[in-house]
């Protein structure tokens, strides 16, 4: 992957249409113009962020009330007053999953962009920076980088515990070394162009050079790979929930709705109750891959590919 | 080439060397003591106090970690706090199953990933690409639990075989009980790492589709499912043997997920108990032990890299 990544983007051959090998990473020139795939990818990232924020007023039931207080069923199929059935515990899971989405994108959205602030601060600075700094900090950085990041997860939860501020800084972390990586590599990309040796012969200093010439050119690869990074934090928060380490009951988060639920695999028509929150963070990451996927095609750039 | 692997090993060494820092360091800062773990809240404070002397906790933090490390190399990774038996006897069924499903879905899922990926990259664009590569873009961004549960619900409820839950060891099944047994784990994971696999072994030979030499096949009219073949794919095994690396090294955080999802009793199901105890000497061993796993098959995607790359061997 690391070989592939670096290699200049392909074109397949035959193809007409595509005939420029050199098409850069940079600000398109035309307006972007969503594809099919691209609308469907942004009404369904749009409809999460919608019951992101609001779902919470508009869950009929709240996040532990259970909607039959007088039956004790556990995992009810779908009726009338439970749209979805009901859980584990029998409260009702649509609402759970209104107030799972609030709380599940919050915090990923959240560590993404602690781990963008971090990661391209220092990464851009690294770039810039003596050649002995930059290496010293990207030392440090591979050593992180070199560990499979649910361990490094694991291991936090188990020496300070799980509450929503600690998983927002472990995930944070992590994916900040990813990030450093990132803008390291586009950093130095452009600090060896011409026209960033112009601007030092004309005398011009290290902040001008980082807000004038650097931070243009990079800004839009970055803004791309954040939808990309958004990803994988969603997929580590769901998971670090699912093993039962993240967001800790009876607080609802769709990792652990999954976690609570997986009782109700043994009863057939009742598996609702674990399909309902999968499903939401599936079409989630789906949807958002298909915007940054439709994004990045337009801008001709890489990163479609780095996934 | 040897100097090179001489020199990423002496790199791997020195990760793995940071890694069981991290790993020490960072179970020394949780709250509570070994000694008053094991020896449970009505213990005395002289008790408590033999007990650490025993377990060497009194000595400076730097000595501790220096006869950990040593015990970890010689193979003992010291006594669980939560049941009181050494970590080894506890890890060594589990390890090897483990070791079973790693295997397993590596020998399925590799081979049948390739050659899908590579079939895409002999017909760019066509609809069985497009439908590959939209299907395959789809189960990366989706969370290994929806996979699994999809799976479920074709093979347990469509299909009618297979187990939701798996339980127990493999021992003493006939051939039938051991695929049921096997069958959702393995077919989990495979389509994780197929999903990864596809995508990048299509784009290593169609990489190497755009370089002259394809170019100059084209023209002199050599067959298209030749070029693929002999001329294109030979020179695109090295990426793709690195990216097979890479992905076995993404199944082993891939799998703790699939684990506990499908109750194997496996190490990742180990760990997450580990956690929920807060037994920190088990975390210590069974963290080593997967990062380790993890840096070795990193090793062996560089090292794949530079035998299959003549100009990553001789750099300018």
């Amino acid at each position: 992957m690391r070989d592939l990544e670096e290699q200049p983007h392909f074109v397949a051959p035959y193809d007409e249409s595509v005939s420029f090998d050199e098409l850069p990473d940079a600000p398109p020139t035309q307006a972007y113009r969503p594809t099919i795939t691209g609308w469907i990818g942004i009404i369904i990232t749009s409809f999460w962020l919608f019951i992101a924020i609001f779902g919470q007023w508009l869950a009929p039931y709240g996040e532990n009330e259970l909607p039959f207080p007088d039956d004790y069923s556990e995992f009810q199929v779908p009726k009338e007053g439970a749209t979805l059935g009901t859980d584990v515990e029998d409260r009702d899971v649509m609402s759970r999953i209104m107030y799972g989405a609030g709380r599940t994108i919050g915090i990923s959205v959240a560590a993404t962009v602690m781990a963008y602030f971090i990661g391209v601060v220092l990464g851009i600075g690294a770039a810039v920076s003596d050649p002995k700094v930059d290496m010293v900090v990207s030392r440090i950085n591979d050593a992180f980088l070199s560990l499979p990041t649910i361990m490094l997860g694991l291991v936090v939860v188990a020496a300070v515990g799980s509450s929503i501020p600690v998983l927002i800084v472990t995930a944070g972390l992590i994916y900040a070394s990813v990030v450093y990586r990132l803008a390291r590599a586009i950093g130095m990309e452009i600090m060896v162009m011409d026209y960033v040796e112009a601007a030092k012969v004309r005398g011009e200093g290290r902040w001008w050079i980082i807000t004038r010439e650097i931070w243009p050119n990079a800004r839009m690869p970055l803004i791309t790979d954040f939808g990309l990074r958004l990803i994988y934090v969603i997929l580590f928060i769901s998971s670090l929930s699912f093993l039962g380490l993240g967001v800790q009951p009876p607080q609802a988060d769709w990792g652990s709705m999954v976690r609570e639920n997986l009782g109700a695999l043994q009863y057939g028509d009742s598996m609702l109750a674990v399909i309902a929150p999968a499903l939401s963070i599936a079409t989630l990451t789906v949807a958002i891959n298909m915007v940054v996927d439709d994004v990045s095609a337009h801008g001709g750039g890489k990163l479609a590919k780095r996934l | 080439m040897l100097s090179l692997i001489i020199k990423r090993l002496g790199i791997g060494l020195i990760i793995v060397f940071a890694v069981s820092i991290i790993i020490f360091f960072g179970t020394k800062i949780l709250p509570g003591d070994a000694a008053q773990i094991r020896l449970g809240q009505e213990a005395t404070e002289a008790n408590v106090a033999a007990m650490r002397e025993r377990l060497g906790l009194d000595k400076p933090y730097y000595l501790q970690y220096l006869t950990w490390l040593g015990d970890f190399v010689r193979g003992d990774m010291g006594v669980s706090l939560a049941s009181d038996t050494p970590i080894t006897s506890l890890i060594a069924d589990r390890y090897i199953n483990t070791v079973y499903v790693a295997v397993l879905t590596a020998a399925i899922g590799v081979p049948i990933s390739l050659t899908l990926g590579i079939l895409a990259a002999m017909f760019p664009g066509s609809l069985y690409d497009r439908i590959l590569t939209f299907v395959s873009v789809s189960l990366v961004a989706a969370p290994e639990f929806f996979t699994a549960t999809l799976l479920v619900l074709l093979f347990v409820f469509v299909l009618g075989v297979g187990n939701a839950v798996v339980v127990g060891s493999a021992e003493g099944k006939g051939l039938f009980e051991l695929i049921a047994h096997f069958a959702l784990p393995i077919a989990t994971l495979s389509f994780v790492i197929a999903s990864q696999l596809i995508r990048m072994s299509r784009a290593a030979v169609l990489n190497v589709m755009s370089s002259p030499y394809i170019e100059m096949a084209i023209l002199k009219g050599t067959p298209r499912r030749r070029i693929i073949l002999r001329h294109a794919l030979l020179n695109a095994i090295g990426p793709i043997v690195n990216v097979i690396a890479l992905n076995l090294a993404y199944l082993v955080t891939g799998v703790i997920v699939v684990e506990v999802y499908f109750g194997y009793p496996g190490l990742a199901t180990l760990i997450v108990q580990a956690v929920q105890t807060r037994d920190f000497v088990l975390i210590q061993g069974l963290g080593m032990i997967f990062c380790l796993t993890y840096v070795i098959l990193m090793l062996v995607a560089d090292i794949a890299a530079f035998a299959s790359n003549p100009r990553l061997r001789h750099p300018k």
